[in-house]
């Protein structure tokens, strides 16, 4: 379709073509608009309906497409001719825009502002607003943006390095948040003890899913990847004895500083280092608590991906066939990163229990792996600072918006960017389609150099088929 | 099993293999052995059944009948019809390339070699646990790997590119390396699926003398290839398949002027049967029953 545009522009379409062709698009719109904005229907006192013509709305939106469609080929037209004159270096490869852009040019130094950033985040927003309790909020957004980036590291393994597309990894922080309550509520475990054993869990699961989807790939992985997550909450729901059903485990033991706990009591955290108790130590406690988890994650992949398993991730991903002529058990291999990728969101989901105290199946739905995956993709798949990165735009954008006073003014008081969390959701996903196919940092890193370590650009690395 | 071991032995015996695939038999009873330290060829027209062969012998597709054994120097065996896929090669010690280039192109050169070192890197680095916690041998071991890669870099001359991305890097680079990348898996037998197919004359030339230094270095060669001028050159011996049948075995020589070949390869023409039928001064019974 893309394609097709281009070639239609390069040919050197008229102005006269571009109006048709808005045209067309406005024609659509009100062939749309007829039969869904063009009559409102009410309810009468009296139940019938009332229908209130809208002819001016419909008009407006047809007017408006036609206007964005006249922008939009304009710039397509102006940055085509642009093209024309400076011809791709490598036109034999795939056309996929992948010049380094000024993300990817700051990555070398984006890591330690972000690690300087995370760690001075209690700090700085305690002294900002003027003591911890008012930091609350900051230090929860911090904690909520962190866990979406251990998940999103933790997927990343599977998705990005190994190219298995898993629409269910919801399932594995499930099945450690679960892990962790159970083992918690009933044995009285503590977090540190749980902790591994909700990894261990979720990477037995991980296993459990990869064996019956070996041999499938693309869409058909997908599907069934999708399946287990759903799967999983359902179990947890019907299987009431065990999990509590919709109720969910409430009454979860909370964090304890290595054994301590946070309270006001002569043995609380407060009492031990001579502090004076505040309510707020215990989340900036689980702040750079998963701080160090993300970290872990991090430290981990990027570690593996030097060491033989990780380049075979990636080597599956290129090629499964090419693996399996070079003496590579792609079974398990993938199972590693199956079970890899579990085990961290085994790790988050013990952290998600120990911080909220209560869970429930309705916490881990479909919509949640879909944000995990939209972060990966959108942070380019196997870039751990587009994952980052892209898990702060995903989860800290619909906050900021919600600070932003003038959208209050514009769409009326009772407005919260959260509802509109999937809109923006859609809008992103579109525009990284058209601008940057391959993520926000496409380009990929290899494990190894002679002489020098060049990155690969986005348009050579493969997304995997499976 | 042990003793004074012959050393133009076969190194892989194909016995009786049929492959089928629904209605068409793609491969039908076909026999021949590759001997030690020769370069083989396997020849015939376009869907005569060659890849089909390779596919069978690495393990892709499991055949229908027949025997496919795998005799190391050592005296071992293997039966590569019952090996997993991944197996031959890393206990049967056969390595492949494919007819259309399988590289990993996001890699880069050097990766691509190192991945084809995967079982021993694997073993160095503990299969993962030692490697994480920095112990052991891993960092010796992938020094060594990368020396071995570098090795194959200066013999495929692509030493200077060696941390560019496979996909990018020319056609007839993108075939040595992928021979290249089959050889780090230091395999005993070496299948090649048409190695020269779209090289330039001088690429061609490097490439059998890149064959030549793998067959003296100890390494069989089992090679599809339609370039007849590469096959005659560096061939040992010659199996030539049509239809899944084979048509003839034998040295380059003798196989060159074996009418049933010439007829094979020359079938589709019509006067140019008739001029080979002419030269060689024999009616076919195929060509006599279809003119
Ligand atoms: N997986 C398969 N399923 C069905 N038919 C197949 C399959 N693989 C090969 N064939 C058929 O088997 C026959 C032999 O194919 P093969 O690829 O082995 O030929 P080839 O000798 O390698 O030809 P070429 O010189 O064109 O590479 C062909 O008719 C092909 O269509
Ligand atoms: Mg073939």
């Amino acid at each position: 379709m893309a394609d097709a545009m281009r070639e239609g522009t390069a040919r050197g379409a008229g102005l006269a073509e571009i109006l048709r062709d808005a045209g067309l698009y406005a024609l659509v719109t009100l062939g749309l608009c007829i039969p869904i904005v063009s009559y409102r229907t009410d309810l009468s006192q009296t139940s019938a309906l009332d229908l209130t013509p809208r002819w001016g709305v419909v008009a407006g939106l047809c007017g408006a497409i036609f206007a964005l469609r006249l922008v939009q080929r304009m710039v397509l037209l102006r940055r085509d001719a642009r093209r024309a004159l400076t011809p791709a270096p490598r036109q034999a490869t795939e056309a996929v825009d992948a010049t380094p852009n000024a993300g990817q040019r700051i990555s070398g130094l984006a890591l330690p502002l972000f690690l300087g950033a995370a760690l001075a985040l209690p700090l700085v927003a305690a002294l900002a607003s003027g003591g911890l309790g008012p930091a609350r909020y900051w230090i929860d957004l911090g904690i909520l943006i962190l866990t979406y980036v251990m998940l999103g590291w933790g997927l990343n393994i599977v998705v990005g390095l190994a190219g298995l597309l898993d629409l269910g990894y919801v399932a594995f922080y499930a099945v450690g948040a679960y892990t962790y309550a159970l083992l918690a509520t009933t044995f009285g475990l503590s977090f540190w003890l749980c902790l591994p054993l909700a990894g261990l869990a979720a990477a037995l699961w991980g296993m459990l899913l990869g064996f019956p989807v070996l041999r499938l790939r693309g869409d058909y992985l997908a599907i069934v990847t999708l399946a287990f997550g759903e799967i999983i909450r359902l179990v947890l729901i019907n299987w009431v004895d065990l999990t509590g059903g919709s109720a969910g485990i409430s009454s979860i033991p909370r964090a304890t500083f290595f054994g301590i706990p946070f309270t006001a009591g002569p043995n609380g955290f407060a009492a031990t280092f001579g502090l004076s108790f505040d309510a707020m130590h215990r989340n900036v406690f689980l702040y750079y608590l998963i701080l160090a988890l993300a970290l872990i994650t991090n430290g981990v992949t990027l570690r593996l991906r030097r060491l033989p398993i990780g380049r075979a991730w990636e080597a599956l991903r290129e090629d499964e066939i090419a693996c399996r002529s070079l003496g590579i058990n792609t079974t398990t291999t993938k199972l590693t990163a199956f079970a890899l990728g579990a085990m961290f969101g085994g790790f988050a989901g013990s952290f998600f229990a120990v911080r909220q105290g209560f869970i429930s199946p309705e916490s881990f739905n479909f919509l949640e792996s879909a944000i995990i995956l939209a972060i990966v993709v959108l942070g380019g798949m196997g870039s751990q600072v587009g994952v980052a990165v892209a898990a702060i735009a995903m989860v800290g954008g619909p906050e900021l918006l919600r600070n932003l006073g003038f959208l209050k003014a514009v769409f009326g008081e009772g407005f919260d960017p959260n509802e509109y969390r999937l809109l923006l959701f859609g809008l992103a996903m579109v525009a990284m389609m058209v601008w940057r196919p391959r993520g926000l940092i496409s380009v990929r890193m290899p494990s190894v150099a002679l002489t020098q370590r060049r990155g690969v650009s986005g348009a050579l690395v493969r997304e995997g088929h499976g | 099993m042990s003793g004074v071991i012959d050393p133009r032995e076969p190194v892989l015996t194909v016995e009786h293999l049929s492959m089928r695939f629904g209605g068409l038999l793609a491969v039908n009873d076909l026999s021949f052995e590759v001997r030690r330290g020769d370069i083989t060829a396997l020849i015939g027209p376009n869907g005569a059944g060659k890849t089909t062969v390779f596919n069978c012998i690495t393990g892709f597709y499991k055949p229908t009948e027949g025997r496919l054994t795998l005799a190391h120097a050592d005296g071992a065996r293997h039966l590569l019809e019952r090996l997993p896929n991944h197996a031959v090669n890393r206990r049967a010690r056969v390595a492949r390339t494919f007819q259309n280039i399988r590289l990993f192109s996001g890699m880069t050169v050097l990766e691509n070699l190192l991945v084809a070192q995967h079982a021993p890197l694997m073993r160095a680095s503990g299969f993962t646990v030692l490697g994480l916690l920095g112990l052991g041998g891993y960092r010796a071991a992938e020094r060594a790997a990368i020396e071995r890669a570098r090795l194959w870099l200066d013999r495929i001359g692509l030493t200077p590119r060696a941390d560019d991305p496979a996909g990018d890097l020319p056609y007839g680079a993108q075939r040595r390396l992928e021979i290249a990348r089959a050889m780090c898996t230091e395999p005993v037998l070496l299948c090649l699926d048409e190695p020269a197919a779209g090289l330039n004359p001088r690429e061609s030339a490097e490439l059998t003398e890149l064959l030549r230094r793998i067959r003296a270095d100890g390494t069989s060669v089992l090679l599809i290839e339609h370039d007849m001028s590469v096959v005659m050159e560096i061939s040992d011996h010659v199996v030539v398949l049509d239809y899944g049948v084979k048509i003839a075995d034998g040295t380059p020589g003798a196989v060159r002027t074996d009418p049933r070949v010439v007829a094979a390869y020359l079938g589709v023409e019509d006067e140019e049967v008739e001029a080979v039928e002419a030269e060689v001064g024999l009616v076919l019974p195929s060509a006599g029953a279809e003119a």
